[in-house]
């Protein structure tokens, strides 16, 4: 009887050795994917630590030539621009993914929106920004906080529609059932109970969209613009932690450069935080309070 | 005081599926009454008429007349209205998870806009107490969510959320059936106790249940009401012998 | 057969206390259920209010339909001077020449295409390499932890790769990596003197790094919903765990893993600041990889607020509308390819 398998002795070697060398291949993936990442890491540790101080929290930026100074001014006003951002792409995005889980889920409309919300999420940001430049500063005739808002918010939209319709439709039907039986107005169930139910996972993801946009800059080059003195004037233009240290890192000035290292670190160190928060809550208790 | 319900010639349908076909059905109010039947038989289809619910469904479609009392429910009022009228136990118990047993029971008024803290405090106290559940929980009304209670005390708690709304029907859709047989004993009392208040429809697939509790029951099968009786007719010498097959455990 | 039948006459199952016997429980008693009863009778049916709530919905829902269609809109009509005076020409005009009026596009395209495609060559191995790893080899221990990080490498703002890329890699690449590619590679061309660090190349590595987290994290999707019994095949054939993973798994998710990719080709086409601080801002097309290029988003990003006279804006513009353009498509064809594959397969386990 003739073996008409294939396993000869060299076949079986090349095979163990493809198979070795595969794993070794992605196991240095992994590392040269990991270690430019704690590289970037430690070195966003090591230059922005060093120049964060009380001043850099509390002081707008120096003149200049002169030491010290901060970007208080930026932090300030970012938060400015998330909240205007939020009060246009929450309300929005949120109706929006009612839409989509609880009236046509299936619907060739609710099927175009969908799509339209993943075009829009694939704009580039600085496309995002010469079209709000357009449309708002243009007319206006200034550059403006509201205008780099309303950029962000519009960036928002799609993350927040998105999230909102995946845990409304984690809602149990018996519960929504439950509040129907009571007699209850549809509308009213719908806000009162369904997406009371889904709360934990649309505030998520809420702040991963809040993630997203807190860290652009090209969307507020032209809206925004940047501010180096206090403002809080919606018509006027602000000043940006993202945007600031864009024009920092670009200047020839060290002490500029210095300052940048400190905002790219408080950045990031926000980001990191909100990120682990959403992490926390889907894969902890939070969210099994809805099923 | 509970309602009588008038049912002529109800047809229901799931799209092109015809699940209930020609119903006919005095259901006498005060009284407890009982539909049994085998899976699939049409008999919860027939009871989410009568609250409306069946119509929730995109491609569900009903036609025609359920009068309860003087008013028929499908040509007067609108399905909120009904179901403000008419409670319903589901077959697993569903309480809101988000909210406290105190948020759950007075869910229904609440979220119609009613808002005197006093009568809220009253009617809530009220409704657990009739629903028996009232000793284990009253210490815990604010602290301790819906969702944290057992499987019988979870359905107990939908009961007194359903009266809480005062209706004059309240429809059970085989409220036991998930339930271990201590909770199913201490529902099968409650049942007995509030038919004297409210008009109670119950399915069940449990006939020593229907047995207990009801004054009337009827057989349905394949979406036909076959045959309604008083509950000793029914068990005793039925008159249809597709009941008495059912009865006897012949199919089902 | 003999039931416990119950009789309409004889009184309930049990001996318990009936709790109806307390005072309050008992609705025929006093004012209340009256109220209550009252006061959800007057209700009304709410019709109106749920077909206003229903239509806010909608409302928002189609305003992500205009928004959409505004943005196209103001961006062909701000950039009509510069469609009309060059037509298609001006995406094969290779001169930039704001100061005579002279507008050509090539190299803008050029670099975002080449620094793109250099991301992509950079960056598909080692994704589909980490997500390999993560799903397949790695113990289950080190899983939550990686994925973790390689989500949060996607979650780094733009600016601050284009920071630590201006004072980091850059140097990096100036002083030891381009002189060993010049030296090894010069002949073909593409890499040669002069060696400023900035420039095509060191846009396609900074690019490479921030799509790799995309096109890993949604390769690692696809693999996931290859479902189990897939691997078990091929497995019980006597497979080692590559072939295994090769035929077993990547095979079976080519599909979304090309849709991943083309995800990120997307996100590297749009790719503003980052790009903007290392690709050296200068619009020219040759062909050392080192030498400083343009890219479609640098221009507009650099050159928008210096734009003095409409034909420049309507250029800077009309480059932002076929990125838009860009954009769309690709994004497009991304997302079916990746549906196709996760939609149709189980759930995850």
């Amino acid at each position: 009887m003739t073996n008409h398998y294939k396993s000869s002795a060299a076949n079986r070697i090349w095979r163990t050795v493809a198979n070795h060398a595969a794993t070794g291949l992605a196991v240095l993936s992994t590392i040269l994917v990991v270690a430019p990442l704690i590289a970037i890491f430690i070195y966003l540790l090591y230059k922005g630590a060093s120049s964060l101080n009380l001043a850099f929290f509390t002081q707008i930026p120096k003149p200049v030539g002169e030491s010290g100074g901060g970007m208080a001014n930026a932090m300030v006003g970012s938060g400015i621009l998330l909240a205007v951002a939020s009060s246009l792409g929450i309300p929005i995005g949120i109706a929006a993914g009612i839409f989509l889980a609880e009236f046509g889920r299936f619907s060739r409309l609710a099927n175009a929106v969908r799509f339209t919300a993943d075009v829009l999420n694939g704009v580039p940001s600085i496309v995002m920004g010469i079209s709000v430049y357009s449309l708002i500063v243009l007319p206006l005739k200034h550059f403006s906080a509201l205008s780099g808002g309303v950029a962000l918010g519009i960036m928002m939209i799609p993350t927040i529609t998105r999230t909102t319709e995946e845990m409304l439709l984690m809602v149990p039907h018996a519960v929504r059932e439950a509040a129907l039986a009571l007699g209850v107005p549809n509308w009213r169930s719908v806000l009162s109970i369904t997406l009371r139910t889904a709360s934990p996972g649309v505030i998520t993801g809420c702040m991963l969209a809040y993630a997203r946009v807190a860290g652009e800059t090209a969307p507020l080059l032209f809206t925004a613009f940047g501010n180096q003195f206090w403002s809080l004037n919606l018509n006027q233009p602000i000043a940006a932690l993202p945007l600031q240290i864009y024009v920092y890192a670009l200047s020839p000035y060290d002490e500029w450069h210095r300052l940048a290292w400190a905002g790219a670190l408080v950045l990031i160190f926000l980001i990191v935080v909100s990120v682990s928060l959403v992490r926390y809550v889907t894969t902890r208790g939070v969210l099994k309070g809805a099923s | 005081m509970g309602v009588g319900i008038q049912v002529t010639n109800l047809n229901a349908w799931y799209s092109t599926n015809h699940a209930l076909l020609d119903i006919n059905l005095p259901i006498p109010a005060n009284q407890a009454t009982a539909l049994i039947g085998p899976s699939g038989c049409g008999k919860s289809t027939f009871v989410r008429c009568l609250n409306r619910m069946h119509e929730t469904n995109p491609i569900a479609r009903v036609t025609g007349s359920v009068r309860m009392g003087d008013i028929d429910i499908y040509e007067d009022v609108s399905p909120v209205e009904v179901r403000r009228r008419v409670g319903m136990v589901f077959q697993r118990p569903n309480p809101f998870p988000t909210m406290s047993i105190y948020d759950n029971v007075a869910a229904g008024l609440r979220l119609n806009g009613f808002r005197n803290r006093r009568i809220l405090d009253e009617v809530v106290e009220r409704s657990l107490k009739n629903a028996a559940l009232w000793d284990e929980v009253k210490g815990d009304l604010k602290k301790k969510s819906g969702a944290s209670l057992s499987g019988g005390q979870q359905q107990r708690l939908c009961i007194a959320r359903a009266l809480a709304v005062d209706p004059e029907v309240l429809l059970m859709d085989e409220p036991a059936s998930a339930l271990d047989p201590v909770s199913t004993a201490k529902i099968e009392d409650l049942i007995f106790q509030l038919k004297s208040q409210y008009t109670i429809v119950i399915v069940t697939h449990n006939m020593q249940q229907a047995a207990r509790v009801a004054e009337r029951t009827g057989f349905f099968l394949n979406g036909k009401l076959v045959e309604f009786d008083s509950t000793h007719k029914i068990f005793t010498n039925p008159g249809d012998k597709r009941t008495e097959d059912y009865i006897t455990g012949r199919f089902g | 057969m003999d039931y416990k039948i119950q009789d309409p006459s004889v009184p309930g199952p049990s001996e318990t206390p009936s709790p109806v016997t307390d005072r309050n429980s008992g609705p025929r008693s006093g004012e209340q259920p009256s109220t209550i009863r009252k006061f959800l009778l007057s209700r009304g049916s709410s019709a109106f209010a749920d077909k206003g709530f229903r239509w806010l919905m909608v409302l928002c829902a189609v305003s992500i339909f205009g928004i959409v269609a505004l943005i196209a809109t103001e961006l062909t009509l701000r950039s009509q001077l510069t469609i009309s005076k060059f037509g298609i020409w001006f995406f094969f005009g290779s001169a930039w020449d704001p100061v005579n009026g002279n507008f050509g596009a090539l190299p803008f395209i050029f670099g975002t295409l080449v620094s793109s495609l250099i991301a992509l060559i950079i960056a598909v191995p080692l994704a589909v390499g980490v997500a390999v790893f993560i799903t397949e080899m790695c113990p289950l221990m080190l899983r939550g932890p990686l994925s973790f990080f390689t989500e949060f490498l996607a979650a780094i703002p733009s600016v601050v790769y284009g920071l630590w890329a201006v004072f980091v890699l850059v140097p990096l690449l100036r002083e030891h990596v381009n002189p060993v590619l010049i030296k090894l590679l010069g002949w073909t061309g593409l890499f040669s003197e002069p060696n400023f660090g900035i420039g095509m190349f060191a846009a396609g590595v900074i690019l490479s790094i921030m799509i790799l987290p995309i096109i890993s994290s949604l390769t690692r999707e696809v693999m996931t919903a290859v479902p189990q019994s897939q691997r078990e095949a091929v497995l019980a054939l006597g497979a080692t765990r590559w072939e295994m993973i090769r035929v077993g798994v990547l095979r079976n998710a080519r599909i979304g893993i090309v849709g991943s990719i083309i995800l990120g080709l997307g996100r590297a086409l749009g790719e503003t600041i980052a790009v903007t601080m290392v690709i050296g801002n200068r619009p020219q097309i040759v062909k050392s990889l080192l030498a400083p290029a343009y890219s479609m988003a640098s221009v507009i990003a650099n050159e928008f607020s210096e734009a003095s006279d409409d034909m420049y804006l309507s250029a800077l513009i009309e480059i932002g509308l076929a990125l838009f353009i860009v954009t769309i498509i690709v994004n497009g064809l991304a997302r079916l390819l990746v549906w196709a594959v996760t939609r149709g397969a189980p759930a995850r386990a």
